[in-house]
Formats: C-alpha cells, sequence, structure tokens
C-alpha cells in the first residue's frame, strides 16, 4: 500500500533529520535561559523522531515484497539528466534490514544517552543527522547520493566523539577520521572512474554494467580500502578500539552497531555485483584477511584490561566473520553474512549498553576495578550473562546462527577457511567468559562498588527489546533469512554468471 | 506428551528464573521438582511406547534455519535410542531435584539453582530428541552452558569460576571439532538431518574430501570430527581435564550432569551417528583406542586422589572410556546399556557422596573421614550398593552353564558385556580389540581397588577428622534418602532387568531402526549396506538369553550345549562364545581389586597414606594426574595469554598504529591539535552548516520534483 507512495522511503530517511532542525531552531532562537529546558526536551523530541523513523521503517518490512530481488519503495527525482545524475532511493533484500537495524537502534540510544549532561540539544542534534545519514546510505541508489551520505555519516560520529568522548577522545576522533577518510578518496576516484566508463551514477544501472577486468581489479581494490576501514578488517582496525574507548555509551552502540556494517553493505552493493571478476580474484586475500582478523583480535581481546576495548576488539572478530561469509560466494554464506551484520548490531550494541551501565555508575571502564556485581546487580548480572553468551556464540542466541551459517559457507570454499575461523568460537569463549567472571562473579572487593544500585526503569526498557532480538533471531533465524533469500539468491546467479561469462 | 516433556522443564526453569524472587523458594522448588518428576513419568510411557509399542515418530516443532539446502527444524524425534535417553535424563534429573530439596535446603540461591537444573534437563533433552545435527549442537551447548552456570553456582568461590571456564573452554575445543564434522556434513551429504545423512552413508563410502592440505576418506574425517566433539562433552582423554574441576559445583549437579547425563552426550552421539562409523573403520578405531586409554588413564588417577568427589568424577571418565571403546568396535548396544546402568549407580554413588559430605559438615578430603559407618549406616549402605554395582560384582552362572542365568549388579552386566565384546571383536579382527579387552579387565582391577579404597577410607577405619564434626555426623533427611533408594533399586535390578532388550534377543525387535546392538565390529559391519541389519537379526534372534553380545549364529536349540562346551573349550577354541577364562577375568579382575584395597586400608590401614606421605615418582605422577594441568596450562593458556600481548603491544600499537596513523599523525598533530581545538569550540557552526545542507537538499529534491 506504500509502495505507490513515492516519497515514503525518503521521509523515513529524512523524519530524523526534521527532529534535528526543531531542535536546532529552538537551540539556536531561544535565551540563554531557556537552555536548560530546551536540553531537556531535545531528549523528548529526539526520541519521537527516532520511534517515528522506527513505526515507518517496520511498516516499510512488513510492506517488503519479499519474493522479488529488485529495489522497491523507490523514490527518483532527476537532477542533472545529461550525466544520469538523480536523488535515487529504494531498497531491496539485501538493504532493508540494514535501515530497519538502525532505527531500531536509534531510540534506544537516545534512551541510554541519560548520563549525557553538556551540551544535550547537540548532542540529539548529532544523532538525529547520524541517522538520517545512515539510513540514506543504505538506501541511496545513486553514486553521488550514496558519497554523500556516507561520508556525511563521518561528521557527526566525529563530532560525537571528539565532543562527548573520554579522556583522550581527541585522538580517538582523529584517529577515526584519517583512516575512514583515507579509504573513502580512493573510493571517490573509483566512483569517478565509474562515473566515466558507464556514463550514469545510477546505481541500478551500475549494477547492469560490465566493467572490464582490469578495470574491475583497480576500482575493487580502491573500493575495498574504504570498505576495509569501515568494517574493519585486519590490519586496518585499530581505530576501532580507540574510538570506542572514547566515545559516549551511544556513540559505541551505533558505531558497532551500525557504522560497521556500512563496509560489508558496501561489499554486498558495490565489490561483489559491479565487480564479479575481481572479487572472484581478491576472494582468497579477503579469507586470509578474515581469519587473520579472528584469531589475532580474539587473541589481543582477551589481554585487555578496558572493558570496552576487549569488546571493540571483540566486534572485529566478528566482523571477520562476515567477510569471510560474503566472499564464500554461496547462499548460506552470503546470507549468513548478512544475518551476522543483523545479529552483531543487536549484540554487540547490548554488550556496550551494559558497559554503559556500569560506567555511568562508577565511571571507569578498568576490569579490575569492577568484581563481584553479581551480589548487588542480579538483573544487570542475568542480562549481561545473555549477551555474553550470544557474544560467545552459544546456539539459541543470534550470534550462533551467523557464524555457523558464515562457517558452513565458507566451509564449502575450502576447509582451511572453517579452520581458522572456528578457533575464533574457541577464543570467544575465552574472553568472554573470563571478563565476565572478572567484572560480575567473584568477591565484592572494592569498597566502592557497594553502593552501586541494580537496573533502573529506563535500563530495563533499553535491554528488554535487545534480549527479545537476540532470542527470536536466534531461534527462528528465518525471519531474516525470508526476506534476504531473493536478493541474495540474485546476487549469487549474477555472479556466478559472470564468473561463467568468457573473459573480455 | 512430548512436546510437555521437552518443553515442561524450560517453562518451569524460565518461572523460577524470573519469578523465583517474587513467589518465593518454595514455589520455585514445588513447579520445577513437579514439572521434572511428570516429564519422568510420561518419559518411562514413552519409552515404553517406542520401544514395546513400536511408535517412533518425529515430531516437528519450528523452523530455525532455512537458507537453500542448510535446511534445519526444531523437532522431537523419538525412537529407541532417544527414548532411552529420555528416562534416563528425566528420571535422574527428577530424583536430583527432589534430593536438592534436601541438600540446598541452606543456600539462599535455590530458585536459582533449581532453575539452572530444569534448564539443563531441557537442554538435554533438546540434544537427545534431535532430529538434526544442528538441534543437537543447540542441545550440546545448552548443557555446556547449564554445566557452566551450575559448577560456577557458588559464583563466590574463585575455584569455582575458574572450573565453570575450564569446562566451557575445553567443551568449545571439543566442539571446535564438532561444528567442523557439521560443515564437512553438510558439504558432503547437503543436508544436516540425521535421517537423510544416514540413508546417504552407504552411497557415500567412496568419497574423499580435502581437509588442511590432506585428503581423507569424507565419512572417516566426518566420524573423526564430530568425535572430537564427544571427546570434550564426555571428558576423554585430552580433553578430559575439566571434569575433575567440575567437582566445585554443588553434588547433586555432579550426580547429574558430571556423571549420569551431559557426559554420555558423547557417546550418545557416536551411538546417534551408528551408521557412519560403522563406515568409519579407522575413525572408530581411534574412539576405540582413545576410549580404552581414558579408561585405564582416569582409573589410574582415581586410585591416587583424596577428595571424595574427585575420585568419583576419575571413575566416571573412566566408565565413559568403557562405553566408548565398546561403540568404537561396533558394540553400540554395550555401549548405550553401560551408559543406562551407569546412569543409576554413578548418580547413587554421587549422591551418596553428597550424602556423605552433608553428613561431615561439607568435607570432602577422604583423610579427614573414617569410621563414619556407625554415624551413618544409610547413607553407607547405599554406597555400598553403589559400589558393588560400578565394580560389577556378580557371577556368570549362566554362561558357565552353572545356574540358568547370571546374577550380578547392573554393573556386572553392562561392563561385562562390554569386556566379553571386545574379546570377541578383536578375535574377529577388529582393530585394537584385544588390547582393549586388556585394559578393560585391568581397568576392572583398578576400578575395584579405588571404590573400595574409597569406602574404606570413608566409612571405616580410624576417624581422622575434627571432632566435633563426628559428632555431628548424621544420615540424611526424607528428601536425599528417597531418591538414593530409587537409584540403589535402579543400581541392583536395570542390568539384569534390561539386559535381553540391549544387547540380548530383544534387542532388535527393542532398538528397531535406531540403533544396531552390534555384534559386528566395525570391521565386519563397515562393509555393509543396511541390508546387513536383516542378518544380523537372525543372529541375535538365535542368541541364547543369557549369551554375551557376541556374534552367534547358534540356534536355540542347543543354546546351552553350546555355550557349555565353549566354556570348556577355553581360548583355543574358535568358538563363537567367550572362553571360560575371558567370562571370568572382569570377576578375578574385580576380586583383586577388591583384596587389594582390603590389604591398603583395612588390614594395613593407614599404608595408604605412608605411601603418599612418601611421594614416590609413581604417586605424585597419578596425584597430579598425569601433569595434563600443568601442561596445557603452560602450552595453552599462557601460550595465548604471549600471542595476545605480541599481537596487541608489537602488532597493533608499535607496528599497525606506529607506521600508521601515528606516523602519519605525527606529522600533523600540530595542526590536528589546533584543529580539535576550534572544532569543539563551535561545534554549534558544524551542526548548523550541516543543517543547512540537508535543508538545502531537501529544497531542491522537492523543487525539482515539483518541476517533473
Amino acid at each position: 500500500m506504500f509502495g505507490e507512495f513515492e516519497a515514503f522511503l525518503s521521509i523515513l530517511t529524512f523524519v530524523p533529520a526534521i527532529g534535528a532542525l526543531v531542535i536546532a531552531l529552538f537551540r539556536f532562537t531561544a535565551r540563554p535561559e531557556d537552555q536548560a529546558l530546551i536540553d531537556k526536551n531535545s531528549r523528548l523530541v529526539a526520541w519521537v523522531a527516532t520511534m517515528v523513523t522506527l513505526a515507518l521503517s517496520v511498516i516499510m518490512v512488513a510492506n517488503f515484497d519479499r519474493e522479488t530481488a529488485g529495489f522497491q519503495f523507490v523514490h527518483e527525482v532527476t537532477w542533472l539528466e545529461q550525466i544520469g545524475l538523480g536523488y535515487r532511493m529504494g531498497v531491496d533484500g539485501l538493504s532493508v534490514l540494514f535501515v530497519l537495524l538502525t532505527a531500531g537502534l536509534m531510540p534506544i540510544c537516545i534512551m541510554a544517552s541519560g548520563a549525557i549532561e553538556k551540551r544535550v540539544a547537540d548532542y540529539m542534534i548529532a544523532f538525529l543527522l547520524l541517522e538520517t545519514l545512515i539510513i540514506g546510505v543504505f538506501c541511496a541508489l545513486d553514486l553521488v547520493v550514496f558519497y554523500i551520505f556516507f561520508e556525511g555519516g563521518l561528521i557527526p560520529m566525529f563530532i560525537i566523539i571528539g565532543v562527548w568522548g573520554g579522556q583522550n577522545r581527541i585522538y580517538a576522533a582523529f584517529k577515526f577520521f584519517l583512516y575512514t577518510l583515507l579509504g573513502s578518496v580512493l573510493m571517490l576516484v573509483a566512483m569517478v572512474f565509474m562515473f566515466l566508463q558507464a556514463g550514469t551514477t545510477d546505481i541500478t544501472v551500475l549494477l547492469e554494467t560490465e566493467f572490464a577486468r582490469n578495470a574491475q581489479m583497480w576500482m575493487w581494490l580502491a573500493f575495498f580500502a574504504s570498505f576495509a576501514v569501515k568494517m574493519p578488517m585486519w590490519p586496518v582496525h585499530t581505530w576501532l578500539p580507540d574510538a570506542h574507548v572514547q566515545a559516549p555509551t551511544a556513540g559505541s552502540v551505533i558505531l558497532a552497531g551500525v557504522l560497521l556494517k556500512l563496509g560489508g553493505y558496501g561489499f554486498l552493493r558495490f565489490s561483489i555485483p559491479m565487480f564479479p571478476d575481481a572479487s572472484d580474484y581478491f576472494a582468497p586475500m579477503v579469507f586470509v584477511l578474515s581469519i587473520i582478523a579472528i584469531i589475532y583480535t580474539s587473541l589481543v581481546a582477551f589481554r585487555q584490561t578496558d572493558i570496552k576495548k576487549l569488546i571493540a576488539y571483540s566486534s572485529v572478530a566478528h566482523m571477520g566473520f562476515v567477510t569471510m561469509g560474503l566472499f564464500a560466494m554461496n547462499d548460506v554464506g552470503v546470507q549468513g553474512a548478512i544475518f551476522q551484520m543483523i545479529s552483531h548490531g543487536v549484540i554487540s550494541g547490548a554488550l556496550f549498553l551494559c558497559v554503559g551501565v556500569i560506567y555511568d555508575r562508577m565511571h571507569t571502564r578498568e576490569i579490575a576495578f569492577y568484581g563481584g556485581l553479581v551480589h548487588r546487580m542480579p538483573v544487570y548480572a542475568a542480562i549481561f550473562a545473555l549477551f555474553t553468551m550470544a557474544n560467545v556464540g552459544l546456539p539459541g542466541t543470534s550470534g550462533f546462527v551467523g557464524e555457523i551459517m558464515t562457517m558452513v559457507g565458507a566451509y564449502q570454499v575450502s576447509a582451511w577457511i572453517a579452520f581458522g575461523a572456528a578457533f575464533g568460537v574457541i577464543l570467544s569463549a575465552m574472553y568472554m567468559l573470563t571478563v565476565y567472571r572478572n567484572v560480575v562473579f567473584g568477591e565484592m572487593t572494592n569498597p566502592k562498588l557497594e553502593n552501586i544500585t541494580d537496573l533502573n526503569r529506563m535500563e530495563w526498557a533499553i535491554f528488554i527489546p535487545l534480549v527479545i532480538m537476540t532470542l527470536w533471531l536466534g531461534l527462528s533465524s528465518t525471519i531474516v533469512t525470508d526476506i534476504t533469500a531473493a536478493s541474495v539468491d540474485n546476487l549469487i546467479s549474477n555472479y556466478d554468471a559472470a564468473l561463467a561469462a568468457p573473459a573480455e | 506428551m512430548a512436546p510437555i516433556i521437552v518443553f515442561g522443564p524450560l517453562l518451569a526453569s524460565a518461572f523460577a528464573g524470573l519469578f523465583g524472587n517474587y513467589v518465593g523458594h518454595r514455589a520455585a522448588q514445588i513447579v520445577t521438582t513437579g514439572t521434572v518428576l511428570l516429564a519422568a513419568v510420561l518419559s518411562w510411557i514413552v519409552f515404553f511406547d517406542v520401544t514395546v509399542g513400536g511408535n517412533v515418530q518425529t515430531i516437528h516443532v519450528a523452523t530455525w534455519m532455512s537458507v537453500g539446502n542448510f535446511d534445519v527444524s526444531w523437532a522431537i524425534k523419538l525412537d529407541s535410542l532417544s527414548a532411552v535417553m529420555l528416562v534416563v535424563v528425566n528420571t535422574v534429573s527428577s530424583l536430583v531435584h527432589v534430593y536438592s530439596w534436601g541438600y540446598m535446603s541452606h543456600d539462599p540461591h535455590r530458585a536459582r539453582f533449581f532453575s539452572y537444573l530444569s534448564f539443563f534437563t531441557f537442554a538435554m533433552l533438546a540434544l537427545v530428541t534431535a532430529d538434526n545435527f544442528l538441534q543437537l549442537f543447540f542441545g550440546w551447548e545448552g548443557v555446556g552452558l547449564a554445566s557452566y552456570l551450575l559448577i560456577g553456582f557458588w559464583y563466590k568461590k574463585k575455584s569455582a569460576n575458574d572450573a565453570a571456564i575450564k569446562a566451557f573452554v575445553t567443551n568449545r575445543v571439543g566442539d571446535f571439532g564438532f561444528a567442523l564434522g557439521i560443515m564437512a556434513l553438510f558439504l558432503v551429504f547437503g543436508t544436516v538431518s540425521f535421517d537423510d545423512v544416514f540413508a546417504q552413508v552407504g552411497s557415500q563410502t567412496g568419497t574423499t574430501l580435502a581437509f588442511l592440505g590432506m585428503e581423507f576418506n569424507a565419512i572417516e574425517l566426518i566420524a573423526f570430527l564430530l568425535f572430537i566433539g564427544a571427546m570434550g562433552k564426555s571428558a576423554q582423554f585430552f580433553l578430559h581435564v575439566w571434569l575433575p574441576d567440575a567437582m566445585e559445583g554443588p553434588t547433586p549437579v555432579s550426580a547429574l550432569i558430571h556423571a549420569a547425563t551431559m557426559v554420555t552426550a558423547g557417546v550418545f552421539l557416536v551411538c546417534r551417528c551408528f551408521p557412519i562409523y560403522e563406515a568409519a573403520p579407522s575413525a572408530s578405531a581411534v574412539v576405540t583406542v582413545i576410549g580404552a586409554v581414558t579408561a585405564l588413564f582416569a582409573a589410574t588417577v582415581g586410585v591416587a586422589q583424596n577428595d571424595i568427589k574427585r575420585v568419583v568424577a576419575y571413575s566416571t571418565c573412566s566408565q565413559l572410556g568403557y562405553m566408548f571403546f565398546a561403540a568404537g568396535l561396533g558394540l553400540y548396544g554395550a555401549a548405550m546399556f553401560h551408559l543406562f546402568t551407569h546412569a543409576f549407580f554413578k548418580a547413587l554413588l554421587f549422591l551418596g557422596s553428597g550424602a556423605v559430605i552433608h553428613g561431615l559438615h561439607d568435607e570432602q578430603d577422604m583423610r579427614k573421614m573414617g569410621g563414619v559407618y556407625k554415624m551413618m549406616p544409610f547413607t553407607w549402605a547405599m554406597m555400598i550398593v553403589g559400589t558393588v554395582a560400578l565394580t560389577g560384582v556378580g557371577f556368570s552362572f549362566g554362561a558357565l552353564g552353572l545356574l540358568p542365568w547370571d546374577l550380578g549388579f547392573a554393573g556386572f552386566f553392562s561392563k561385562d558385556a562390554i569386556i566379553e565384546g571386545a574379546f570377541m571383536a578383536g578375535r574377529e579382527g577388529v582393530f585394537f580389540g584385544i588390547p582393549a579387552f586388556w585394559i578393560g579387565v585391568f581397568a576392572a582391577l583398578l576400578t575395584s581397588f579405588y571404590s573400595w579404597r574409597l569406602i574404606f577410607m570413608t566409612f571405616h577405619g580410624h576417624y581422622r577428622g575434627p571432632k566435633d564434626v563426628y559428632d555431628h555426623a548424621h544420615d540424611p533427611g526424607a528428601s536425599m534418602a528417597i531418591p538414593l533408594i530409587v537409584l540403589a533399586v535402579g543400581a541392583v535390578l536395570a542390568g539384569g532387568l534390561f539386559k535381553s532388550s540391549f544387547i540380548g534377543d530383544e534387542a532388535d525387535r527393542f532398538w528397531g531402526e535406531a540403533l544396531h546392538a552390534g555384534a559386528h565390529g566395525p570391521a565386519v559391519a563397515g562393509e555393509g549396506d543396511h541390508g546387513a541389519a536383516g542378518d544380523h537379526a537372525a543372529d541375535t534372534h538365535a542368541e541364547p538369553a543369557d549369551a554375551h553380545a557376541a556374534p552367534a549364529d547358534t540356534h536355540a536349540a542347543d543354546r546351552h550345549a553350546e555355550a557349555a562346551e565353549h566354556a570348556e573349550e577355553g581360548d583355543h577354541g574358535g568358538g563363537h562364545h567367550p572362553p571360560a577364562w575371558v567370562l571370568l577375568s572382569p570377576f578375578i579382575a574385580t576380586v583383586l581389586g577388591f583384596l587389594g584395597a582390603i590389604w591398603f586400608y583395612v588390614v594395613n590401614e593407614g599404608m595408604g597414606a605412608r605411601i603418599a606421605a612418601r611421594g614416590g615418582p609413581l604417586h605424585s605422577f597419578l596425584y597430579n594426574k598425569w601433569y595434563f594441568d600443568e601442561l596445557y596450562n603452560f602450552v595453552f593458556v599462557r601460550g595465548s595469554r604471549a600471542l595476545g600481548d605480541l599481537f596487541w603491544k608489537i602488532g597493533d600499537m608499535r607496528i599497525i598504529d606506529g607506521f600508521g596513523p601515528n606516523g602519519v599523525a605525527g606529522t600533523t598533530l600540530a595542526a590536528a591539535k589546533r584543529l580539535a581545538k576550534t572544532q569543539s569550540g563551535y561545534l554549534y557552526h558544524y551542526a548548523f552548516v550541516m543543517l543547512i545542507g540537508v535543508l538545502g537538499l531537501l529544497v531542491w529534491v522537492q523543487f525539482s520534483a515539483g518541476g517533473q
């Protein structure tokens, strides 16, 4: 029913920006003595805006046609017809769930920002703009639009870390910016090249375009530079732990939950369908990097003393499963990779929120500071335990489905890959259970913890949807794979056809 | 009915876990115990419905994963194999629930405890009723989680937490193999459903699979990888290190999880996959060797331990070894039979030990016990029953033609069936059969020795602990006593009553399609296809009721004559029954072990302690469990820490950051700092510019849209 309503997707995308606009109008026009009131109200405005977006996203997914691989909810406005540039938005099975994931996490982020006290209105503006930009990335069907959203997202994130971050926030923000921008510059060059080759920036047309094998190689590498940083893949992952450690809780949630998925989405949208020969050629390299990421960063995670850093490294390892599954290029692998991204969005978001709960109370992320929390915070201990197990990939939680499907997919390519990845299954248990033990179990020896309180109502409200999603996805994975199936099958059959075609 | 059995405990667990604090401990206990008791009663009904009524079925519950061929459902598969497991799991679980009323009566976290117990029961039921490998894996990890939670139940104790993590991580090492096995299996068969896989095994025997640069026979590889999982869960040699430490958990947990049910999941896996193992002689040989080595290794270590629970734990480890080498030799029926009887007497021993510990004010060190049988005669009697059942007291009157039937306790029937079956398999040429037989006999000697050592050190001789504890030593109350009595009845009768069903002349009808009771070794069965089942049926139906699980083509008419004849023939005959000395050897071993224990711990009381105090190299070696913990700690724990540090401090910090961002940043640092300062000062400028941009974009879009 909404399919006919052209601007639906655009409205969905820009609702948060409108919310930001509303806050900004009051923020910049009000008298100084009213700023406190505006800060207070801005939370509500932001929450309403994100909830509206979520509602629209749910409507979109409910009306999403699962039988077709084509783009849906397309909204197209031509800008410069001569060069084929236009504002084009649309979703398919590859992107629609990422929109939902983003829209779902955002209200939680807003709710989890209670500890933010300075410049609340600005903070809310940044988050709302970030949401619009991220959703825009997943919906964009034009290179230029995509690029604007993709790079635009950097700015609010950069600001969120740089302004509301921890002690060393400037270094972290800068590192984040440097890494991601460097990759993006190369991507921009490749995009210009693509435009020159194809004469259009329309992604739907580009998906049909066949690029020369040689050109594919260069473009693949250029895109890879950008997406690998976003993922992040080893060895360009070192910005992530710093960014996470310094970012405020909600920033970490969005960073791990959604921003990292931009890289995986990029592979799905650009690298694999547009440069199939190059993808095939470079797949072994991706596998090697994925396996290194899984083992290397898991071991590094094991040694962390800062709980946020540990979870950040764990994210890198889990993203290794994604890249591995994507380039396995079979239905189980790719579906598993998408599933793993969605699942990781929920689980890592929840884990950062778990850290946030105790950080808000104690203002430290040092593992050694804590211990014995279960005595004072039984509910927290139970919820943290659930997400710990989900991160470990316990069957029944969503973490398992993603891991096993990507590994099954990768095994079909080579047993070596699955063999390497399976080490991650052992190592994740090692570091997650150790940190959980050190934080939650044992005697409570630190006197500062004596009056720590269990979850408050707001925190309950934050965690309950995440708990439900983790278990629901884990027990009935078809709610995701049914939506992605048609598009993934199409992706794979096109890919196979392209590889089978005689080389030019 | 089946859904109630499986999901009832889950709901009860959720109730106790979520609302335990609101409704109180008592309500939580009543709900969980009641549900599991109900499940136990229903399980027995299902058991007879399936094994006698032949009502084999698979109930589809829901779809779990579905991507292309990768189709995984939630299901409840009811066949004889899962029916046996249902009965074992729910019976022991319900008894342990009841027992825990008394045992945990002073614990402030009882609701949580019962919630975990019921959750464990659910996961175990999901495991045994799986109709595909992935659901089995779900249950597999689920019981692992429950085990982790229950070992670490007293989370204040560092040792308990360490043990819990060790158990989980070691099991993960096994799961590593298990998961790879499932992946290989999916690659070869294109499905993970049991029935579909097993139906295809015959046509895939020639398939080869590349794994880590080598070519393997696909079936062999899959069987081997799956067995690695089984090794972890069932604490077999190399991956056994977690089980003794798991004794940190409350004793009812040890009885339920670490003796009767969870640790037997590996045996169940091998038996469930018997078509694969029948087609994989080399992997089966590995199973045999590992099982035999475990049986021996754990028994030797059990001899030198002083913690009452650890002795029983090593005993469990050793008995699991028996089950595995039986399965490896193709004696699946005997393996399952021993699993079944073992559940009763080992749970009895654990719960009895719990009664001792409870009665002696949480004392677990046998060096501080002694002579307490006067204070706790009931517990003593129960432990004696458990011990005679474990050591396999009994005599093959029937097989030797002295009486029309054999007489003995549960362990006698099942363990002797394994030992004798091993001999017969070895004589047929199955790899490692004869060594397994000898190991089985020798381990039986050790079993007898350490079991009686436990009895003598605990109950007899002079008391060696603090006096006030002795004065308050007491037998347990009703809630702990009743489960002990029920288990004791099982430990006495389970062997004799069920022998003909599990491995005797009823076996084929009993197992149906679910299992080849397995008179043949894998070398023989592996050649055949499922047609072999037909021949096999003929074999076993003709077998005398009291004969052992050995191939027999004799006819019922002359069975007694045959049996007697072979008994006389001794070892030099080429007969189809084990020779008399084979039948007698476990008995002799048991007697020798018993006499040895008497010599060391009754006649020369204190001699064992003196030997321990002198601490010769052999004693140290055994006491320190062959130094596995030290070795693993050095290689794996320290190794992964060192690697982690290397990657982090050198890899990430020095190399990647050093040459990457920091190197670049170093040159632009001053500029960066200036930039950063301006930024945080004029944030709203940035935000405002962005807003204007977005606004402009919107206007443009609207404008151009209108222009169209």
